[in-house]
């Protein structure tokens, strides 16, 4: 298959959907790959960088629309892309099919098959291509960074000669993979980290990032997350009304602020209010993150960095991946170039669009001139839920005693029994049978007996040895042969002779293999 | 029996053979042991020799030294890896060996038959309502073999408690015969370990069973050779399918029943011989493969008739479907791990065998000790394909064996792990075992290595182990897959460990 990279459209776009290094993995798959000349540049990766890795340089976006079967890019398409979506080619790229839903009717018509990278299942094995969560990461770490280009101090404390410097105190809203990742840049830049988020369970996260859980005096029955595919869901207004009395109180405090959350399908949730902005020292710094979505302070504005009446300065950007965009075209191309690996099962280079898997059904928007989206809840849960254990009950010293005594009665019982019936049946037999057998029998019995008491003493390690010795052992029946070799009978005779031999094999055999065995054992 | 020296020789044997599996209870004390077991054999083949074993003395030892010669090669020969097959195909020529006693037997008997006739006396005829109806006068009984004049002597009961009890050991001895000869193969790869069977399954052995216990009858009656050689047909087709339809997992089992049952074939023939040495080392020795084989089901939470009716138990339901991703690394990524551990936990299982990983292994081992760190080994009942396998495996590479520790001793010490290497195990430390009622493992006893800090899985690929069975382990967030043959996956990482 040919897959083709455009350059992005979209203005300030600087992120590209493959990289020389993602080209190279492609084409071990069966893939050609092609990339529009200059696609790479503003992400640092030159034309020639491609042409080393054997990409076809392609002169123009539509001679690359025309000429690629699967199209991967950053963005979804423009109107003018999308016009080139035609019948059989495949487009993976961010969608948003549920904001796009004209753009998907027509690629569906067009009969193009989208992929949105967007749709990926949060489950683990699609973890390698979620390229939300790769974004998120780029995001919550440029956040802070783009706090610290604007706030006017020192995020770590020191004492030096000139004065002493008080350590930023930093606040993280929603601990998702935005929001760990800036707490994990804001704690090793030595800012005072704090955070929050309405799932609990995600408190031992953001401790072991390094930052301080804000925690809510509430009883509520907690979020379980797992519900809801690890994402959070909307709260009750009594937790909401808690919460923001909490950031409230924090607010003076707090240096700078990033706010990471979002409810899927859902406009941000307003967090920082316009009060809180306004107790705020002058100089601080909000980075907010869900500016696309709203915003969670109420301050910001999309697209733009607005300082406040009291010097508060809110950023409002919604293209940090971007800002980044070595980085993040190398972490996006890798989950293009993974979703590829599952499409392409055979690396043969042929597209196998399997229908059947969870994560590519999920993903995949329109297919097959149809519309396929929303897709039909996976069919393994994200998250396990967290089973219920029952702790196994203690047992008091008289229960113990009890118990023990019973078994004891129990062991004595089974073997009572044991013995009344064993003796029973030899009694029987005694009965009907000659004393020469008996005598025999009685032999028997109690070298059964024996091997029971004697064998349970084996250790386990010396279990082969114990079985390469009851072999050779076992090959005492060499004595019926030696008993037999001299009979009158030429065919007895005859075929004693194999049945010595063989027995005789299996003592010299046996006895030796273990020997070589337990000479092995060494203590150290 | 009128040879006193026999059986006091007989006597000291046994108590020799006795102490010999007694004294298998410690590692130190087992050497010794197996000296009384070859001095107890030594003792017992002189004393028949010299006993009621008359004649053909030389043929006799000639064989015995052609036996000796032949033994001498195996037994050196063979690697430690292959001392499953070797055990399991040594137990077939017991169980030939067994056949063709009991075969003697009977042709000895209707020998003596017709040798009485000829003098004028019928076989079984000497006591009768325990009056003597005939006395055998010595002329006619001197020229007969010391187990022909045994049978001659015998009333008409006794003649057919002795065909019962060679009935029994042709019968068992066939079986093991067969039973060991396709273990051997499962074992050695040259039959194909799965389990395999005729349609009809079970009910075709327990036909062939019923058909067994017919033809006996008629044999009691009277049936004749013909008769015995086609119940020892039958009894050698119910040995074939009984073990092909047992999958290669489940071998460690078999070889120890079929171990049993070479020592109840011997004890059955002993009774037909008369002979008290036979019966008694019989007994012990099937009695202690029952042990074992029940230790080792009890090791697997299975019950002993499953295994012998062959593969796992049907799943009780869905199984749990497996989450998650294999996560691959790296030799150099296993190496930084246990450079920087503290203790460390292997788990070898067959792969380790298969690939003859243990001498690298045990390289490995002596490295990590001198570097100071806590090295030890965890072995499941099961591991590999012979009760005992793995340790003769470390024994063999010169692993120390009090670093090398049974499940019940080490489980409690995951947690406090830091890294948990499963060398070549699969089902041994499979968590559904545990956590899925459904699985067909569930409830078996398992190494919990997935409590410790960090596991790496050394194993050749991405699919199921023996078993068939998904293991969850592999997908766990503590777990890397090391792929690759155990052997040079382990030569890999040994440079880089300092």
């Amino acid at each position: 298959m040919k897959i083709g990279t455009p350059k992005e459209t979209f203005e300030g776009e600087a992120r590209v959907a493959m990289t020389p290094d993602s080209a190279r993995q492609l084409q071990k798959l069966g893939h050609h790959c092609m990339i529009e000349a200059g696609a790479g540049l503003s992400a640092g990766f030159t034309d020639k960088a491609y042409k080393e890795a054997d990409v076809e340089v392609v002169k123009t976006a539509a001679a690359l629309w025309k000429a690629a079967d699967v199209v991967a890019k950053v963005r979804p398409p423009s109107d003018a892309e999308a016009k080139r979506l035609e019948n059989g080619k495949t487009l993976i790229s961010l969608f948003y099919p549920a904001a796009n839903e004209a753009l998907m009717e027509k690629a569906a018509k067009a009969g193009s098959t989208v992929i949105a990278m967007d749709m990926v299942p949060r489950i683990s094995r699609a973890q390698k291509m979620d390229a939300l969560s790769s974004m998120a990461n780029i995001a919550g770490y440029r956040a802070v960074i783009e706090a610290g280009n604007n706030f006017g101090r020192f995020f770590t404390g020191q004492v030096t000669a000139a004065g002493k410097v008080p350590p930023a105190k930093v606040l993280v809203i929603g601990a998702g993979v935005a929001g760990l990742a800036a707490i994990g840049t804001s704690t090793s830049l030595g800012a005072i980290t704090y955070a929050f988020d309405v799932r609990p369970e995600v408190s031992e996260q953001i401790e072991s990032m390094g930052a301080e859980f804000v925690f809510l005096d509430f009883e509520e029955s907690s979020q379980d997350s797992s519900a809801t595919g690890g994402y959070a869901a909307p709260s009750s207004p009594e937790f909401q009304a808690k919460q923001l009395e909490k950031f409230r109180e924090m607010a003076p405090d707090i240096d700078i602020v990033i706010c990471t959350a979002l409810i899927p399908n859902r406009d941000a949730p307003v967090l920082w209010t316009k009060d809180m902005v306004e107790m705020m020292k002058p100089g601080s710094v909000i980075v907010d993150l869900a500016a696309e979505r709203g915003g969670n302070c109420e301050l910001t504005i999309m697209d733009q960095k607005i300082v406040s009446d009291n010097g508060v300065t809110i950023v409002g950007y919604t293209d940090f991946p971007s800002r980044m965009a070595t980085q993040s075209s190398t972490l996006y191309a890798t989950n293009i170039r993974h979703m590829l690996t599952d499409l392409t099962p055979e690396k043969d280079g042929a597209i196998n669009h399997n229908m059947e898997d969870d994560v590519i059904r999920g993903a995949t928007v329109t297919h097959a001139q149809e519309v396929t989206f929303p897709p039909p809840p996976p069919k393994v849960a994200a998250i396990a839920a967290a089973p219920k254990k029952e702790a196994p009950k203690e047992l008091t010293a008289e229960e113990k005693k009890a118990k023990e005594l019973a078994d004891f009665k129990l062991q004595t019982r089974n073997q009572v029994g044991m013995i009344a019936v064993g003796g029973g049946l030899i009694l029987l037999a005694g009965l009907y049978t000659p004393a020469s057998f008996m005598q025999h029998f009685i032999v028997f019995v109690l070298s059964v007996f024996i091997g029971f008491q004697v064998i349970w003493n084996v250790s386990h390690s010396l279990h082969t040895p114990l079985m390469a010795v009851t072999n050779a052992i076992s090959s005492i029946i060499i004595l019926g042969a030696l008993m037999q070799i001299g009979s009158n009978s030429g065919v007895i005779t005859f075929l004693s002779v194999f049945a010595v031999f063989m027995a005789a094999i299996n003592i010299f055999g046996g006895f030796l293999v273990t020997r070589r065995m337990l000479a092995m054992f060494q203590k150290s | 029996m009128e040879f006193g020296f026999t059986t006091a020789a007989y006597v000291v044997a046994a108590v020799l053979f006795i102490l010999s599996l007694g004294g298998l209870s410690g590692q130190e004390s087992a050497k010794r042991a197996v000296w009384y077991g070859i001095v107890g054999m030594a003792i017992a083949v002189v004393a028949t020799l010299i006993g009621p074993g008359q004649g053909l003395w030389l043929l006799s030892l000639v064989l015995i030294a052609g036996g000796a010669a032949v033994g001498y090669q195996l037994a050196t020969k063979v690697e430690m890896t292959q001392m499953p097959e070797l055990v399991a195909g040594m137990h077939a020529l017991v169980g030939l060996a067994a056949v063709i006693v009991g075969f003697n037997a009977d042709i000895m008997i209707s020998y003596v038959a017709n040798h009485l006739a000829e003098n004028g006396a019928a076989l079984g005829g000497a006591l009768v309502d325990g009056e003597w109806v005939q006395t055998l006068d010595k002329s006619v009984t001197e020229p007969l073999s010391a187990f022909g004049q045994l049978i001659a002597k015998k009333t008409a009961v006794e003649i057919t408690i002795l065909r019962v009890e060679l009935v029994l050991g042709i019968w068992i001895g066939a079986v093991t015969f067969t039973g060991s000869y396709v273990a051997w193969g499962k074992l050695s790869g040259k039959v194909d370990s799965a389990a395999t069977q005729l349609s009809g399954g079970h009910m075709l052995n327990a036909a062939a069973a019923a058909a067994s216990l017919v033809l006996a009858i008629i044999y009691f009656n009277g049936g004749g050779l013909l008769t015995l050689v086609l119940l020892t047909a039958l009894a050698l087709f119910i040995g074939w399918h009984l073990i092909m339809g047992i999958g290669g997992a489940d071998m460690p089992v078999v070889v120890s029943m079929l171990n049993s049952y070479s020592g109840w074939a011997a004890a059955a023939i002993g009774f037909s011989l008369g002979n008290d040495l036979l019966i008694v080392v019989g007994a012990l020795v099937g009695s202690s493969g029952a042990i074992l084989s029940y230790i080792m089901c009890k090791a697997m939470n299975r019950s002993f008739v499953s295994v012998i009716l062959g593969g796992f138990g049907g799943a009780a339901g869905e199984q749990m479907a497996v989450e998650g991703e294999q996560v691959a690394i790296e030799a150099d990524g296993v190496a930084t791990a246990l450079n920087e551990a503290d203790s460390v936990v292997i788990i070898p299982g067959y792969g380790m065998a298969v690939a003859q990983a243990q001498q690298g292994v045990a390289e490995l081992t002596r490295k990590l000790r001198a570097a100071g760190k806590e090295v030890r080994f965890a072995i499941h009942p099961v591991a590999g394909r012979l009760p005992g396998h793995m340790n003769v495996l470390l024994a063999e590479a010169k692993v120390p064996y009090d670093i090398v520790l049974e499940m019940d001793e080490i489980n409690d010490d995951f947690p406090e792990t830091d890294v948990a290497i499963v060398i070549g195990s699969n089902d041994i430390v499979n968590p559904a075992a545990q956590d899925d009622p459904n699985s067909p493992i569930a409830g078996m006893p398992v190494l919990e290595c997935w409590k410790s800090k960090q596991v790496f899985v050394s194993k050749r690929g991405q699919g199921t182990g023996y078993s068939g069975i998904e293991n969850p382990l592999f997908f766990k967030e503590n777990t890397r897959m090391f792929y690759g043959d155990a052997k040079q996956s382990i030569d890999k990482l040994l440079p880089m460990i300092d």
